[in-house]
């Protein structure tokens, strides 16, 4: 490092030791701009133009034509009347796997952080378990569960051993939603469970040996006292599920590829398709639907940041 | 086996079981079948054989029937145990079916045929693990290559990372500066905006700079974490400011002081944004899909979904692929479990 220290003590005594600060700034600076600054502004200005050009000066103005285009529909309550039907199948999809994946989550993460949170032998193991898939990869996750879930798997030899006939799970629109939504909990469980622990761990001790020697029940102590001041923690995870629920691509375009059909098509897979699939390469429309995407994003944000201010305050 | 009896002779400080605490076991039994279950069946999968995947219903353990060398025969044959017309059972090995009628012959005296009907045999099977799907991948598929891509992508764009968000985390949390609070802003502005809705200029930008198709299109974009500047910003905090006004004193220029105390002092700090920039490398998806066409710069986890479309029929290769793919995440796991689960219940980051 040397070689380094030597031109930095050259730039020290041209700034300054205080002006430092900049120079240590910069290169993170210089990457921000160029990677999350700069291309916020060119998606908003790919957005109100035209054409199959990549770079903005050779791409013909068209106002808010791709925004019209994405909301040119003649019911909003049936995806199949809109002119970019994908689009819309898309965010319905979107909206339908974020409730359900968020509920669920919710529930079976709040349950899993109570019992890992008793006094039980081995937790830290358990807590392993729960937690591991969290850092597998979504194509691996997503290959994994193709794998138990196809024609000849182990869930059908499971069922016609107990003389049940095998299903297509890929194959029914219903099933493939099921799995997208139970494979999307069963990756990240163990994240959510353990910012529900955290928060269990915060609850003073006192609290539940009083109402024991009160002789509250055990239910009644969980909806009186955990409960409560769980509720921020239990606002975190519901906004951040709620968060990377709008976000699904990954492990659904692997299982399911968004079939069968349009199923489980999500917003973001409409994205990617939309600018980088083969046949149409729409920059316009992608960057369009990605504002969309970004001010429902957005107003999530606000949200957990209000959540997270209440938390603290 | 002593530590599963134990466990199941702990209760409650009043000495009896609570229903509370069976329904607590059963649900950690489950989960543990239900977590654990998919990636051990993954493993065993991908050490069957071809047929032995077409199974169905499938064998829990890869096994495979067993074949013998035969005088007289180029091939191995497959060995069965059949059952004679007088009753008796003998293992002999198939040379050809035809029909319902299998033609068989006695391994140890080749001379002798047998005609069976093939209900009346059943396959001599053996445990065997099928490590031809390990080893055959890396001579026909560009296999390496997308192990080499991926591991030059984590290991560089982790050292920059770790680089430029300390330097950053360091000017944030030592210096006192006109325009700190516009530069926290944007740090804390660009935490939740994802790659997902800056996907089209991103790539445009990466176009403008000559790097589509490049391994630096992967590394770059994501270098500048947010997350990591802040986790390193609030270890950096709690380090002793006379330890730097020392320093100074003793002229060292302040790119010293970043690189040779403050650094090293911010090691915990370090390691855990260490680990978590591997893992977010290690599995990234959606960008390097759309940025990287070209099968010689694919990554693992690009070359993993692209082969699931190609080897469709080829599931031996494809699990096997995928457990290598998983591999050194487990791995890491294993060693690291405690500090990265402290690591994201203190940080809330992912």
């Amino acid at each position: 490092m040397r070689l380094v220290d030597w031109p930095m003590r050259g730039l020290q005594r041209l700034l300054g030791e205080r002006r430092m600060a900049y120079v240590f700034l910069l290169p993170n600076l210089v990457f921000f701009s160029l990677f999350v600054f700069l291309p916020l502004i060119i998606n908003v200005v790919f957005s109100v133009t035209g054409g199959a050009a990549l770079f903005p000066s050779e791409r013909p103005y068209v106002g808010g034509g791709q925004y019209a285009y994405l909301f040119d529909c003649g019911s909003f309550v049936d995806p199949g009347s809109c002119r970019e039907d994908h689009f819309w199948r898309g965010v319905a999809n979107t909206l339908r796997f974020t409730v359900f994946q968020v509920v669920a989550m919710v529930l079976f993460s709040l349950v899993t952080a109570v019992v890992l949170n008793m006094r039980i032998r081995g937790r830290g193991f358990f807590r392993a378990v729960y937690f591991f898939p969290v850092l597998l990869s979504p194509v691996v996750v997503a290959l994994i569960w193709k794998w138990i879930l196809q024609r000849d798997g182990l869930l059908n030899a499971g069922l016609t051993a107990l003389g049940g006939q095998k299903i297509l799970f890929f194959i029914d629109p219903g099933w493939a939603m099921f799995w997208a939504v139970f494979v999307s909990i069963w990756a990240h469980m163990g994240f959510y469970t353990l910012i529900l622990l955290a928060g269990l761990q915060a609850i003073p001790a006192d609290l539940y040996e009083a109402a024991e020697m009160d002789a509250t029940p055990r239910w009644r102590a969980f909806w009186r006292i955990t409960l409560p001041l769980l509720w921020p923690n239990l606002i975190v995870v519901i906004v951040l599920a709620l968060i990377r629920g709008v976000q699904t691509f990954d492990e659904v375009f692997v299982l399911t590829g968004g079939g069968p059909g349009t199923a489980t098509l999500m917003v973001v897979q409409y994205i990617y398709e939309t600018a980088f699939s083969n046949q149409v390469q729409n920059f316009g429309l992608a960057a369009a639907a990605s504002v969309v995407l970004g001010i429902v994003l957005f107003g999530l944000t606000l949200a957990q940041l209000a959540a997270s201010r209440r938390r603290s305050a | 086996m002593n530590r599963v009896a134990r466990l199941l002779q702990i209760r409650r400080k009043s000495g009896r079981w609570h229903w509370t605490d069976i329904a607590a076991y059963s649900y950690l039994a489950l989960g543990v079948v239900l977590m654990f279950g998919p990636v051990l069946w993954l493993v065993l999968s991908s050490f069957k054989t071809q047929a032995g995947l077409l199974e169905f219903p499938p064998s829990l353990l890869p096994m495979s029937q067993r074949e013998v060398a035969v005088a007289g025969f180029p091939q191995p044959l497959p060995l069965f145990s059949a059952t004679l017309d007088d009753g008796s059972t003998r293992v002999l090995a198939q040379v050809r079916r035809i029909g319902i009628v299998a033609q068989m012959v006695d391994p140890e005296n080749p001379a002798q045929q047998f005609r069976i009907p093939i209900d009346k045999r059943i396959p001599v099977r053996e445990f065997k693990l099928a490590t031809e799907n390990y080893t055959e991948p890396l001579e026909r598929f560009a296999f390496t290559r997308f192990l080499g891509n991926s591991v030059f992508v984590t290991v560089v764009a982790t050292l920059i990372t770790l680089l430029i968000n300390s330097m950053a985390a360091y000017a944030l949390s030592i210096y006192e500066f006109k325009g700190k609070n516009a530069a926290m802003l944007m740090v804390v502005g660009t935490l939740m905006i994802p790659i997902t809705i800056i996907l089209v200029p991103v790539y445009l930008v990466i176009t403008k700079l000559g790097l589509v198709n490049s391994l630096w299109a992967v590394i770059l974009p994501g270098a500048a974490t947010p997350t990591g500047v802040f986790l390193l910003r609030q270890y950096m905090l709690t380090l002793p400011r006379d330890l730097i006004e020392a320093a100074r004193m003793d002229k060292a220029s302040e790119w010293q002081i970043y690189w040779r105390i403050v650094m090293p002092l911010a090691m915990p700090a370090l390691a855990v944004l260490a680990i978590f920039s591997i893992m977010w490398r290690w599995n990234e998806f959606l960008w390097p899909l759309a940025v990287l066409t070209k099968t010689e710069v694919h990554t693992l986890q690009i070359g993993l979904n692209a082969f699931q479309g190609e080897l469709q029929t080829q599931w031996h290769y494809l699990l096997a692929m995928t457990v290598a793919t998983l591999a050194p995440v487990a791995l890491v796991f294993v060693f690291l479990q405690r500090f990265i689960t402290t690591g994201i219940a203190n940080t809330g980051m992912k």
